[in-house]
């Protein structure tokens, strides 16, 4: 069940420069685990001690995460997962 | 070195003097891998504050979405500053995100919402080290030199 991970830039060095890669898992969180066991690294880049990383923002087709279940969030193969960091600043 | 149109420089000044005493924020898209900022962009300031600025999140899937449709990569990412000078911040260097643009800066501190002198300079942000660059402004008539 495998799900298509756009990924940004920025986090392109943990996927050797892959723009779009693939994980398996039936919610975000495991999503992201199977993607950290895969690529190294790309965990922490997204989650902190606090859950999903305040600046980074993750998309389940074109909804931000945050505004349906934000890790528990169920996925199927036939989503996309879309990872953006956030544009912001002081 | 940022390269860049005056009628480009002249619309981030002009939303930065409307949106203060928030700070103001946007992206000029431009052709994958060109360098050439084009497409001028003005963003919402979803933290409308005069000290911090975030796209809202989205916002910004619709911006990435349409540039990617349109084979465009944000080549310049603006914001001013409304009270400090145009420098990056210590978050501006925490949050800079996509290291292949040039980040300009403009501070409304002198002026406010007002015509005058204002300052606006363009920084590489990359792996969390800053650099200044030289802004080479042009007109259209000189887009071919």
């Amino acid at each position: 069940m495998a799900t298509e991970v756009r990924v940004p830039t920025i986090l392109r060095e943990f996927t050797g420069g892959e723009k779009a890669v693939t994980a398996e898992g039936p919610t975000l969180q495991a999503i992201i685990a199977n993607l950290d066991a895969n690529y190294p690294g790309i965990g922490g880049r997204l989650l902190d001690s606090s859950g999903l990383r305040r600046f980074v923002n993750v998309y389940l087709n074109d909804e931000d995460v945050r505004f349906l279940d934000g890790l528990d969030t169920a996925v199927t193969e036939r989503d996309a997962i879309t990872i953006l960091p956030a544009v912001a600043g002081g | 070195m940022l390269r860049i149109r005056q009628d480009l420089v002249d619309r981030i000044v002009e939303h930065a003097r409307t949106d203060h005493p928030d700070e103001a924020c946007g992206v000029i898209a431009g052709p994958e891998g060109s360098d050439r900022p084009e497409r001028f962009i003005p963003m919402v300031n979803a933290a409308r504050s005069p000290t911090f600025y975030e796209f809202d999140s989205g916002d910004l899937f619709r911006l990435y979405k349409d540039m990617q449709a349109n084979d465009e990569e944000p080549v310049v990412v603006y914001h001013s500053h409304t009270a400090t000078e145009a420098y990056p911040s210590r978050t501006d260097i925490a949050l800079a995100s996509e290291p292949g643009a040039h980040y300009v800066l403009v501070s409304t501190r002198e002026t406010g919402n007002a015509e005058g002198p204002y300052e606006l300079r363009s920084y590489r942000i990359v792996n969390g080290e800053v650099s200044e660059e030289p802004i080479e402004i042009h007109d259209l008539q000189n887009l071919g030199s």
